[in-house]
């Protein structure tokens, strides 16, 4: 009985032109681009109940703005995409979570009505969004009581499962999610008493830290950190202290605040799991796959895009690097651009140098005409961004400000990279570098 | 009227892996037993705040009890394990010296090890190098076989259930909090009523020394030791294959910070030792947690800061004081006053390895009173539930067509189903916490600890009858959410 389900499941794979692994707004845009090339036979792979991503749960408004010239709430923002992929007669295959993804492509899928199964596929996207950073994951000391969420699951629990998760929080980290938690929960009574961030500036956008904490007389505390909770059943308190310039807290400076929730909203981390078990070479920087200018890994025929790729903070960049990575994925199941797969080396490696935190694509074509994506590792008031082969200076942009919580995108002026030599099989390095 | 109470041949306080193993080697007998645990389920105490190893002997005073309960403990635990089906896996240890002043030391430790019958085995580098490719230079290393790991916390849940199978009373959420010797039996006052009992077992860990008191015993005393720890990322098993133990620092009261694998695949760095005011203090703090990454480092360079998933910490239940430090014996020892009052005091290290041994000593010292009858239908073994992930393919395959609830897969960093969330929620224990499903079935101990999971495991407790406010984390006032959100109709 068994043994004649193995082989079944062995044999009886399903072939699919394209499989791409999440419908959140990467994985949707992405769809509807291959689709638009002329790729029909495509399967989204959500493990939601519903197409959407994170942005089902974002229930505020300010997304669209670049793409669409409109506030938009998320769930009307990717709704747009939604119906679009429905016109298309785009399949999507929902409460179906991939579960296994090898380096020839074939994806291993679990859900309730089919149980656990397998389809090969020509090309893959990836398109898993990302996961929060746990209060583990950064050492948070002090107990463990009931009342410790990260920004994330709060609000899920509460715009998705109308569940209130406390009364009285503090909020550690500065990210976007959590100055968003911090007016959701002041907006349903809570009262928030502080958002406290390690860094000296906050890890979030400057129009959130107006829109969510200024408008509403929320305190956001810089160079400070918890370091201590307190509570044996449910939080009580948490210990707050400055940092000096190591980060390491100040003694001294100690100083209690009561609540009864702390929330963290300390990063996010890239889902690579599936990339790692395919054996995609993953960028230390980004914890994404290192891809090439059509979005390629270093596993030919499978793309990636979104925030798996790289944290995203605004929607709209995802929609379109993700409709690049479908037009190139397109490219690659029509056989128009095989070389482009990855497996020609000749590319020119984009070096993150000095007080640049990454630069994607990692590697790129003499002949790229596209645009990198980059971000600085803290923030600058008129600072210059440097191409630079060798000494030489090949470009340069000038920026009022920078800051590490906006992603900056720079077009690559035509014929940049043309100049540079190639040696066979050893990319040439271009440096990219804060000055 | 007076009301009947309830009422036993034996009474056992605290359900730790001491208390529960008790339960179930005595249940092998006909007697009437009921186990009383404070906390909404077992094994909340020290015995899930551990390391989870079985050890070998060699750090035993030769002609301690300690030496004869581990050394029994140690003999038996593969079996013990088998039967209760909890992982269990011989990895071995090595105990690195770093320098050549540390090597004396590590002959002492064989000796007091040989005295006691441990099988053990001095190597050098070379050999180290070999069998832990990843550890940085060491000059020589004791080698030990027969240490091994288990799962400290599946094993108190399965010594319950096994103990329930053969007709033991289990009272969760009950504190004992008096217990009064009274027309010639006890009476234990709890939080949720009174029962009778011819014998109390105090198996109540860092609380020991209260119960004791209750017996009219006040020589007892406990000075908890905190020891912390950091987990990492299962991503990061490969770094280690066995238990990797500096040569214990003199006088400390610990073994010295080590590197443990864990049968599910982490690896635990710690404990640390520190004496501390309070028995429930279970914070980490930061300069120990520095400390802890810094030595593991300095152990294995391959580990980093961003493998760590969470940090926890256990308390030792220790009877040296803190100006004597080292270690005690344990002391298994009726009361003074009264034979039929048993008190299991200082069951710090090697506790759970020693569990099996202890549990016959104990149920020997009643024995020798009572001649106990065997039952003829003790059933010695208990099924664990499935763990999909660790399952043949072929099985998974059938599993998730058969029954779609393992088809849906609830947490996606360890792979747990939602047919293991129900049979963990519907467990025979009759436990209804966020915890006691996370100890059945891994769920929220992965890498992103509960981020995705929590929020699914809460919709399977309602669907399963309970109301969202109801939820706690580990009973008591625990509660995991304060009401709904405003304008929900
Ligand atoms: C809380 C929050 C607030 C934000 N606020 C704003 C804002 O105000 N304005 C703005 O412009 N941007 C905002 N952003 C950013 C933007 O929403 C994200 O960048 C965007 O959602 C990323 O899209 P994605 O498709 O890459 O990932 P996601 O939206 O995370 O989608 C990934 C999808 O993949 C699915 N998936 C993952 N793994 C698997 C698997 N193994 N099998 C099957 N399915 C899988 C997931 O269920 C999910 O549906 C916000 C983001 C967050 C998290
Ligand atoms: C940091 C650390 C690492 C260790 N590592 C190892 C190891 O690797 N190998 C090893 O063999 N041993 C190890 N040990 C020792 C081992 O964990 C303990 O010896 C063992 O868990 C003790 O079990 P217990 O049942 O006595 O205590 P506990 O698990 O604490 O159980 C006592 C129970 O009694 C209950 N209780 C208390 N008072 C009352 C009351 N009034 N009414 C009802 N219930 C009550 C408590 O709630 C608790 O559940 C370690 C210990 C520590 C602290």
């Amino acid at each position: 009985m068994s043994g004649d389900l193995l082989s079944c499941n062995l044999l009886c794979e399903e072939e699919r032109d394209l499989v791409i692994i999440g419908a959140g707004p990467a994985g949707l845009a992405a769809a509807i681009s291959a689709y638009r090339q002329g790729v029909r036979d495509i399967l989204i792979i959500e493990r939601e109940a519903r197409p959407g991503g994170i942005l089902n749960q974002c229930i505020h408004d300010g997304f669209g703005l670049h793409k669409f010239s409109q506030a938009l709430t998320g769930p009307e923002y990717i709704d747009r995409f939604i119906k679009e992929v429905a016109e298309l007669n785009i399949e999507i295959l929902t409460g179906s979570l991939v579960t296994g993804l090898s380096r020839d492509k074939v994806v291993t899928v679990s859900n309730r009505k089919q149980g656990l199964f397998r389809i090969r596929a020509e090309a893959v996207i990836l398109a898993m969004g990302s996961r929060e950073r746990s209060a583990g994951a950064i050492g948070l000391p002090g107990q463990r009581p009931a009342g410790i969420y990260t920004a994330g699951l709060a609000q899920n629990l509460m715009n998705i499962h109308n569940i209130m998760i406390g009364k009285r929080a503090v909020i550690l980290g500065s990210g976007d999610i959590g100055l968003i938690m911090a007016r959701r929960l002041t907006l349903e009574g809570a009262s928030v008493e502080a958002v406290i961030e390690l860094m000296p500036y906050p890890g979030g956008l400057q129009r959130n830290i107006v829109q969510c904490l200024q408008d509403y007389k929320i305190s956001l505390r810089l160079s400070q950190t918890v370091i201590r909770v307190e509570g044996k059943d449910r939080v009580e308190a948490v210990l707050v202290s400055g940092v000096d310039d190591r980060l390491e807290p100040v003694p001294g400076t100690e100083e209690r605040i009561e609540c009864d929730t702390l929330i963290l909203s300390v990063g996010l981390i890239p889902e690579n799991e599936l990339s790692r078990e395919a054996g995609i070479q993953l960028d230390p920087a980004t914890e994404g796959p290192l891809v090439t200018d059509s979005y390629s890994t270093g596993v030919p025929g499978i793309f990636c895009c979104g925030n798996v790729l790289h944290i995203h903070d605004v929607v709209d960049y995802v929609s379109d690097e993700a409709e690049k990575a479908g037009v190139m994925a397109a490219g690659y199941i029509l056989r128009e651009s095989r070389e482009r797969s990855g497996e020609d080396r000749n590319f020119i490696y984009m070096e993150a140098g000095t007080g640049i935190k990454y630069i994607l694509p990692q590697l790129v074509k003499p002949d790229f005409r596209g645009e990198f994506s980059l971000r600085v590792e803290k923030p600058g008031k008129n600072v210059e961004i440097l191409f630079l082969a060798g000494d030489k200076v090949l470009f340069k942009k000038k920026y009022y400000r920078v800051d590490p919580s906006q992603m900056l995108r720079i077009s690559c002026p035509d014929g940049l990279l043309t100049g540079q030599d190639l040696v066979a099989g050893q990319p040439a390095a271009v440096k990219v570098v804060v000055e | 009227m007076i009301k009947q109470r309830p009422s036993f041949d034996i009474a056992i306080i605290g359900a730790g892996i001491i208390g529960t193993a008790i339960a179930r080697e005595l249940a092998r007998y006909q007697v009437k037993i009921a186990l009383f645990e404070k906390d909404a389920d077992v094994g909340q105490g020290t015995s899930c705040r551990n390391s989870g190893v079985v050890h070998a002997g060699f750090t035993c005073p030769v002609g301690s009890l300690k030496a004869e309960v581990c050394m029994e403990g140690n003999r038996v635990f593969a079996d013990f394990c088998r039967e209760l089906d909890v992982p269990y896996k011989k990895v071995g240890k090595l105990v690195i010296a770093r320098d050549k002043e540390q090597i004396p030391e590590l002959y002492r430790l064989r000796y007091v090890g040989q005295e006691n019958g441990v099988d053990l085995r001095i190597i050098g580098w070379d050999d180290i190098k070999k069998m832990e490719p990843n550890v940085s230079a060491a000059v020589a290393a004791m080698h030990s076989p027969d240490s091994a790991i288990t799962n400290p916390y599946l094993l108190s849940i399965a010594c319950a259930e096994n103990a329930v199978m053969n007709g033991v009373e289990i009272f969760l959420n009950t504190a004992v909090r008096d217990i009064e010797w009274k027309e010639s039996s006890y009476l234990l006052q709890t939080g949720q009523g009174d029962y009778r009992a011819d014998y109390v077992i105090n198996a109540a860990g860092l609380y020991s020394d209260r119960i004791a008191r209750m017996s009219g015993e006040d020589n007892y005393r406990i000075y908890p030791n905190r020891g912390e720890y950091y987990i990492l990322d299962n991503n990061k098993s490969h770094l280690i294959s066995r238990l990797i133990y500096p040569v214990p620092p003199l006088n400390s009261g610990g073994l010295g910070i080590h590197l443990t694998p864990t049968v599910d695949g982490n690896i635990l760095i710690g404990p640390s030792t520190e004496y501390i005011d309070k028995r429930d203090d279970f914070s980490t703090t930061v300069p120990v947690l520095e400390q802890l990454l810094k030595e593991a480092r300095d152990f294995v360079p391959g580990i980093s800061a961003k493998d760590r998933i969470r940090s926890y910490a256990g308390i030792r239940s220790k009877i040296v004081p803190p100006s004597r430090g080292g270690f005690g014996d344990f002391i298994i020892k009726a009361s003074p006053t009264r034979e039929t009052f048993i008190n299991l005091i200082g069951i710090e290290s090697p506790g759970l390895t020693s569990a099996p041994g202890i549990a016959r000593y104990v149920v020997n010292m009643i024995d020798q009173r009572e001649n106990l009858r065997r039952k003829n239908d003790f059933q010695d073994s208990r099924k664990a539930n499935v763990v999909f992930s660790e399952l043949p393919e072929t099985d998974k395959v059938r599993l998730s067509r058969e029954n779609p609830d393992y088809g849906e897969v609830v947490c996606r960093c360890e792979g747990i189903t939602k047919g293991e969330i129900l049979s963990a929620l519907n467990n025979p224990l009759g436990v209804r916490t966020v915890k006691g499903i996370k100890y059945r079935t891994r769920a929220t101990m992965g890498r992103c600890q509960g981020g995705y999971c929590l929020s699914r495991i809460i919709n399977i407790m309602q669907e399963a009858g309970m109301e969202f406010t109801d939820i706690t984390l580990n009973g008591g006032t625990s509660r995991l959410f304060s009401g709904q959100v405003k304008g929900v109709i």
